[in-house]
């Protein structure tokens, strides 16, 4: 499979220095692996620090700035980041207001996070961590490693972001971000499988008129395959795989997410097929955001994540942010 | 009576394992995982490999708590604190001694492996690295070679299991049939154990 690298080895730190290049007000240490705000630390603010492996991008580099995440940790592809990397971030942007953790739950992120968390309290910086696991196609938490974390991670980044910015506390920060992954559930599908540099071929095989349905974000298959569908049937499909656990009472947040090679006219598509079923449903709709956000390299696919949210939570949403991957309101 | 250079030639020996390797580690990684086991674990055993050259601890309790700590820095994933947990406990149990029996080895491996199933949260059966640590540290009593057999049996013996850890297990019923990535490796692990005392 041809890529635009040089070789598998360096795709991370050459995407780094590239990055670096593109975004001057980031401070990205390319050798430690750390995108950091260039204002961090920000006076009495609370800091947010998330990472994961590579391979998502935007998330969560380019949710680096003002309204989100004052520094990200990327790890090798698909492979969590290392505590250095994390202990060397929260050091970075810790104004004394504390750091929270975003973690997506994977046994990885998990194991290398509460390691993390453990060395930089050592160090005299309060730490807390919030677990994100909002992917309802992982069914059996209590014979799995429980529900992997997706798409609402962006949720909850830009919310809780947005509320360290005005400067809550940080057990506040910590609370609305649970509460966003409390309110927020999501669900995939592959139309092709992606290929990660260091293998160089699809990860799984997936035949031409097939799709896997409940996909994750690593390249792993998902819980079932099926033949190919329409737009409006996976639309009816995933919809109702999300609102089979959540019973939204308040308006919701879509993100119709491309999982990184389908293109945005398919996704806007799609996005007119899935606010059909949450109409047909009579689930409002907040506000809606349609592109590639919580990517899986080459993967063809979409997933859709909803997020109940109540007055609060939509203010903070709505106010300003300005990052590399998701920028508005200034 | 093992000294510090038994324990740096078993890390070589892993490495060179790991090395050899890496490509059917990635592969088995592919149908269940996410198609990296063997290239991370490449770039974190070549890291132990160098720094155990430029520090050349004087203890066995050294050379492993130093070399699981470098995992721990460098690979990264779920392989990373498991494996690095897996030689820094086991280190820290071997204490600051400049020899240790092989039933001192035996015990001390013994606390490792319960170190990394009380941090990942499996047990035998789960389709895990564990599936071949536990026989193996049960044969070790006897001796190296059996040890290395014990562990690659073990993780001959997950391909008809159903994963219940880690990420294969989002799977489910599909992940019964591949042998399992993390049981591989550490089977090239006991396998580098004998090795090294094979040279003796």
């Amino acid at each position: 499979m041809k890529m635009l690298i040089n070789v598998a080895e360096t795709v991370v730190a050459d995407a780094l220095r590239g990055m670096a290049a593109a975004h001057p007000e980031l401070v990205v240490d390319v050798e430690n692996r750390v995108i950091a705000r260039r204002d961090a630390p920000v006076e009495g603010k609370v800091a947010i620090v998330s990472g994961g492996g590579s391979g998502h991008e935007p998330l969560h580099g380019g949710f680096v700035g003002h309204g989100m995440l004052s520094a990200a940790c990327p790890g090798e592809v698909f492979t969590s980041p290392v505590p250095d990397q994390m202990v060397r971030a929260a050091a970075a942007v810790d104004s004394g207001a504390g750091v929270l953790f975003v973690v997506k739950n994977y046994t990885g992120d998990v194991l290398n996070f509460d390691m993390a968390a453990e060395l930089a309290e050592d160090e005299g910086i309060q730490v807390a961590k919030v677990l994100v696991n909002d992917d309802v196609a992982v069914t059996d938490s209590l014979y799995t490693a429980g529900r992997r974390g997706t798409g609402a991670t962006l949720f909850v980044e830009k919310i809780a972001g947005a509320a360290a910015e005005e400067g809550q506390p940080l057990e506040r920060v910590e609370a609305i971000a649970r509460q966003v992954n409390a309110n927020a559930r999501s669900f995939g599908v592959a139309l092709s499988a992606c290929a990660t540099p260091a293998k160089g071929s699809p990860t799984f095989d997936l035949p031409p008129g097939e799709l896997e349905l409940g996909v994750g974000i690593h390249g792993e298959p998902g819980r079932e395959r099926r033949a190919m569908m329409t737009s409006g049937e996976i639309a009816d499909f995933s919809v109702d795989a999300v609102l089979e656990d959540l019973q939204p009472t308040d308006p919701v947040l879509v993100l119709v997410n491309g999982m990184g090679a389908t293109p945005l006219l398919e996704l806007y598509g799609f996005n007119a097929e899935v606010q059909r079923v949450l109409s047909g449903r009579g689930v409002p709709v907040a506000r809606t955001l349609v592109g590639n956000y919580v990517t899986s390299l080459d993967m063809a696919g979409a997933s859709v994540t909803l997020c109940q949210v109540d007055e609060e939570l939509l203010r903070l949403w709505d106010a300003p942010v300005s990052t590399a991957g998701l920028r508005w309101g200034m | 009576m093992l000294d510090a250079d038994f324990f740096r030639r078993w890390l070589t020996a892993a490495t060179a394992a790991v090395d050899r390797e890496a490509a059917r580690l990635t592969e088995l990684d592919s149908p269940i995982g996410d198609a990296d086991h063997g290239s991370n674990l490449q770039r974190g055993f070549v890291a132990v490999s160098a720094v155990l050259e430029k520090e050349s601890p004087a203890t066995p309790g050294g050379v492993l708590t130093l070399a699981g700590r470098q995992l721990i820095s460098t690979v990264g994933g779920a392989s990373g604190p498991l494996y690095g947990t897996l030689l820094r406990r086991t280190g820290k149990a071997l204490g600051d001694a400049p020899e240790v029996s092989e039933a001192e080895l035996a015990a001390a491996l013994r606390t490792g492996v319960d170190a990394v199933m009380t941090l990942g949260g499996a047990a035998p059966g789960d389709k895990t690295m564990i599936d071949a640590l536990v026989p193996a540290v049960d044969a070790l009593g006897t001796s190296f070679d059996a040890a290395a057999t014990a562990a690659e049996q073990g993780a001959l013996a997950t391909t008809p299991m159903q994963a219940r850890k880690g990420r294969a297990s989002y799977l489910g019923e599909r992940s019964i049939g591949h042998q399992d990535p993390g049981a591989t490796s550490s089977a090239l692990l006991i396998g580098a154990l004998a090795e090294a005392a094979r040279d003796e």
